[in-house]
């Protein structure tokens, strides 16, 4: 009995638009600490002179690396953003707010998110 | 240190990285954006950054509360939602401290000196 009532609760809870803030800030968290090492891997390279820097930075230049670049900026946005919800929740007085708060987390990452991808377009030159 | 003032303690050490971290992640976006739109080469980075102590002490900061950050995140996921615990799992969250504190550090230096 017990264990249906948990169901029953967690697919109640998982259809809750905090459930899914909770989830992404979690994966994108997981997703850009996996990413770091090899973040910091790249900026060693400026060690052995701005060429071999450069060397990478071409490489980068792929579409499809720049598609995996774009989504890592989109991820930090996006936990950025998932951040300033949690503190605002456990630090900030409550408010009547929720909903626009939710509307202002999705528009600052979507603002983010293209501004890079027109950063990073040709048109820009 | 009871079990409950030491998650205390973690927690009250994730939020305030956090808050470290909402300043510097803000600034590298702005970093990211002016060098994408700029179209800055390798050189022209490094010219802006070899010397400037303000940057390196910036990405210092930046890079220790991701090295307090992160671990911890990835700690609360694996005691959820794999159930891991105890010491084997303190080890675990502090060797993950070190290998991005060690390499993040290196980083900054590589692109300061």
């Amino acid at each position: 009995m017990s264990a249906v009532v948990f169901r029953r609760n967690g697919w109640r809870a998982r259809s809750h638009p905090a459930y899914w803030a909770f989830v992404t800030h979690r994966l994108s968290g997981l997703l850009l600490t996996a990413f770091l090492p090899v973040h910091f891997l790249v900026l060693a390279q400026a060690l052995n002179g701005p060429a071999a820097l450069d060397s990478v930075l071409r490489w980068t230049e792929q579409p499809l690396v720049r598609f995996v670049e774009w989504t890592v900026v989109a991820l930090l946005a996006i936990h950025l953003i998932g951040g300033l919800r949690l503190l605002a929740i456990e630090w900030l007085p409550r408010h009547g707010w929720r909903n626009s708060r939710r509307s202002l987390a999705v528009g600052a990452v979507l603002l983010v998110a293209l501004g890079f991808a027109l950063a990073l377009s040709p048109e820009s030159t | 240190m009871t079990e409950a003032r030491r998650q205390t303690l973690l927690w009250l050490a994730q939020r305030a990285s956090a808050a470290v971290l909402a300043v510097c992640v803000t600034a590298h976006l702005a970093t990211i954006f002016y060098v994408a739109r700029e179209h800055l080469g390798a050189a022209e980075i490094l010219d802006r950054t070899r010397g400037s102590w303000m940057l390196a002490m910036f990405y210092a900061v930046f890079v220790v509360a991701a090295a307090v950050h992160a671990p911890l995140g990835v700690r609360a996921i694996c005691e959820e939602w794999l159930g891991w615990r105890g010491r084997p799992l303190d080890r675990a969250t502090l060797v993950a401290a070190a290998l991005l504190l060690a390499p993040g550090l290196g980083a900054v230096w590589a692109v300061f000196a």
